[in-house]
């Protein structure tokens, strides 16, 4: 076993390693959730778990592969989210089985996220830099003031639409599916911790596929230099909006397995936070490194839980983790210091550069 | 004359943002950094006006002084602790940290001041210019915005055009190194721009609670969010620049609200800076960067 691991080229172990790492923390938690060693309180965590990892993943895409800063990811899970919940809210007498049902909703919601990512990728995609960044801020906030006034309901006619007012003219019998800023109410939460973990290996096989391809290779070079890039004949619009609009159906497959795991799902919660949040995990689990935003996200949303003995300490006492990480990490000193302390642990070379190196 | 009042009141609503927008652009230009952390300060100056008047019943202006002080110390403590030791770092790296003061301050502002909302008085008074025959009355908290606004605009200006601070100002925003090499000490100019620009916050954040009179300590996040979108729509690093861009982004609000819709106009704020970024990459009074191949 060892020596055929041994054999392997450096990205297929590395990649062997996060595929077992996920297998073993799969079976360990469900184990623990048949054995009722997990507390409620971290098991109605799991689902949301793999929802932000899935998100941080399809973040790292966006920002550690291409290289370009996006403040709006959680839009893309918002409208994944919606889209999802109307499209089970539809199937939910056509297809009993909740699984299938599920399935075809994530579906969805990837589709639906990934035509929005198209509209907003080409026209953000030709800026650059931190004004690239207030886009993406931009088009999410958009986003959420739509979803927000927007009245959806479902009755024998079909589907009826209509924004700003929640005249929706339903026939007998018909019922709102998304009530404006009251949100989605009365989805029946049928998201488990199994799909969950479906739909982050499928994403994290889709993302080390498509960065050991050539498509992934020509985004990357984009990353590292745009105009040496575009001289050897790469695409600038093609693979830029390639990568955008797949970490968008992505997040918005995520945004639908989150919110079916509520039974009220409202546009807020999708916010410039939720943004951030997801902006966190992939910046503390390293830029392009794909097994680090797993780990990041996992740790990070099941921290405020195990905080919760500090009461309303819990998130001051989370912002001042988050600033001592990021000063202990990029700080020269301090982080040479801390190799000093580590250093007989493991024998690394430091990867602190800016853009992250290849994707793990 | 209803829209010459919404005109009025845009003009005001902008000129707040305008006064965060320029700590945000004078941040930026010199350390290069999103200062996500700024929206917060405001609502920390907010807070301490607050208790000074209300609590304390000290006059207003002391209040305003009080507030002006506590934040700029809190400004340069913030920039000492947590921006200096990065200054080398990933830009991203100091993003974050940024957040994570942004989330400091939020919730240690709920753990000393509770999240209930504080019902704020304004501290120019209720009253109202009354204009043509009392059909166009103009509070007096709008006039004192618009007249900081414009005096803190012209004082900024000849600020960095003038003094020797200044000047070494924009010697550090376009080039660190050779500023240091021309005698100019780096970090004292950087440490003075945290100072100058959270002591504007304070001034905006009483400024914004007397005229939108809820205080919570999320109040600066979303002011914070769109006057950093006036610096941007105006081309950020730029002085005139952020000035320009949040007078036309308050005036567009307003008349989104009274004109279009309520709900959607933060919608049509953002939709009108992607368009504005389109048309012109770099904001309408940035300088075109060109490329280096």
């Amino acid at each position: 076993m060892t020596m055929k691991i041994k054999k392997m080229s450096k990205y297929t172990r590395r990649n062997f390693i996060t595929y077992v790492m996920l297998a073993i923390l799969f079976v360990v938690v469900q184990a623990l959730v048949s054995t009722g060693n997990v507390s409620s309180l971290i098991k109605g965590q799991l689902v949301p778990i793999c929802a932000y990892v899935v998100m941080a993943i399809s973040l790292n895409l966006t920002v550690g592969v291409l290289g370009e800063l996006s403040l709006g990811h959680a839009g893309f899970m918002s409208v994944g989210a919606f889209s999802g919940v109307v499209m089970a809210t539809c199937l939910q007498t056509v297809v009993p089985i909740a699984w299938l049902r599920l399935a075809i909703a994530i579906i969805t919601g990837g589709v639906f996220a990934a035509m929005v990512g198209v509209i907003v990728g080409i026209p953000v995609l030709r800026l650059k830099g931190d004004y690239l960044a207030i886009v993406t801020l931009a088009f999410g906030e958009i986003i959420k003031s739509i979803i927000n006034n927007l009245y959806i309901g479902l009755d024998s006619g079909g589907l009826h639409m209509s924004l700003l007012t929640d005249k929706l003219n339903l026939a007998e019998g018909g019922k709102t599916i998304l009530g404006g800023p009251m949100g989605a109410t009365g989805v029946s939460s049928i998201s488990t911790f199994t799909m969950g973990m479906i739909l982050i290996v499928v994403c994290l096989t889709v993302i080390f596929n498509l960065v050991n391809s050539k498509s992934g290779r020509a985004v990357m070079a984009l990353r590292d230099n745009r105009i040496a890039a575009e001289s050897v004949g790469i695409n600038v619009t093609k693979y830029k909006l390639m990568a955008f609009v797949i970490s968008a159906s992505m997040a918005g497959m995520a945004g639908t397995l989150f919110a079916m795991n509520y039974s009220t799902v409202v546009a807020s919660k999708f916010d410039f936070n939720t943004s951030i949040l997801v902006l966190v995990f992939v910046v503390l689990g390293g830029l392009g490194n794909m097994r680090g935003s797993i780990i990041a996200a996992a740790a990070l949303t099941i921290l405020p839980e195990l905080l919760r003995q500090f009461q309303d300490y819990r998130m001051l006492a989370y912002a001042i983790v988050l600033i001592l990480v990021m000063l202990a990490t990029n700080n020269p000193t301090l982080s040479a210091a801390f190799r000093r302390f580590f250093g007989s642990f493991r024998r690394k070379k430091p990867t602190s550069d800016a853009k992250g190196g290849a994707a793990q | 004359m209803t829209f010459l009042t919404y005109v009025i009141s845009g003009i005001s609503l902008g000129s707040v943002y305008a006064i965060i927008a320029l700590g945000y652009t004078m941040v930026y230009g010199i350390a290069k950094m999103l200062n996500f952390a700024h929206g917060d300060v405001i609502m920390v100056g907010a807070y301490v006006c607050f208790f000074a008047t209300s609590r304390f019943g000290l006059n207003p202006v002391i209040g305003v002084l009080l507030a002006m002080f506590v934040c700029t110390i809190l400004g340069m403590v913030i920039e000492r602790l947590a921006y200096k030791p990065l200054r080398q770092a990933p830009s991203l790296a100091v993003l974050i940290t940024a957040i994570g003061i942004s989330y400091f301050l939020q919730n240690a502002a709920q753990l000393l001041w509770t999240s209930n909302p504080k019902t704020y008085t304004s501290v120019v008074g209720n009253g109202a210019l009354q204009l043509a025959g009392g059909q166009l009355p103009i509070s007096y908290v709008t006039i004192v915005t618009i007249v900081a606004c414009v005096a803190i605009m012209v004082g900024l200006t000849t600020f960095t055009s003038k003094t020797k601070m200044g000047k070494a100002m924009r010697a550090c925003s376009e080039d660190k190194g050779a500023a240091q090499l021309m005698g100019i000490n780096v970090n004292t100019t950087i440490s003075v721009t945290f100072a100058i620009g959270s002591a504007l916050a304070a001034i905006a954040g009483v400024l914004l609670c007397s005229a939108y009179p809820i205080l919570t300590p999320t109040t600066g996040s979303m002011p914070g969010i769109k006057a950093f979108t006036a610096a941007v729509f105006g081309g950020i690093g730029s002085v005139p620049g952020a000035f320009l861009g949040g007078i036309l982004l308050g005036i567009i609000e307003i008349f989104a609200k009274a004109y279009i819709s309520t709900q959607l106009s933060d919608a049509i704020v953002f939709a009108v800076l992607i368009v504005v970024l389109l048309v012109k990459p770099t904001g309408l009074l940035g300088k075109p960067v060109s490329e280096k191949v």
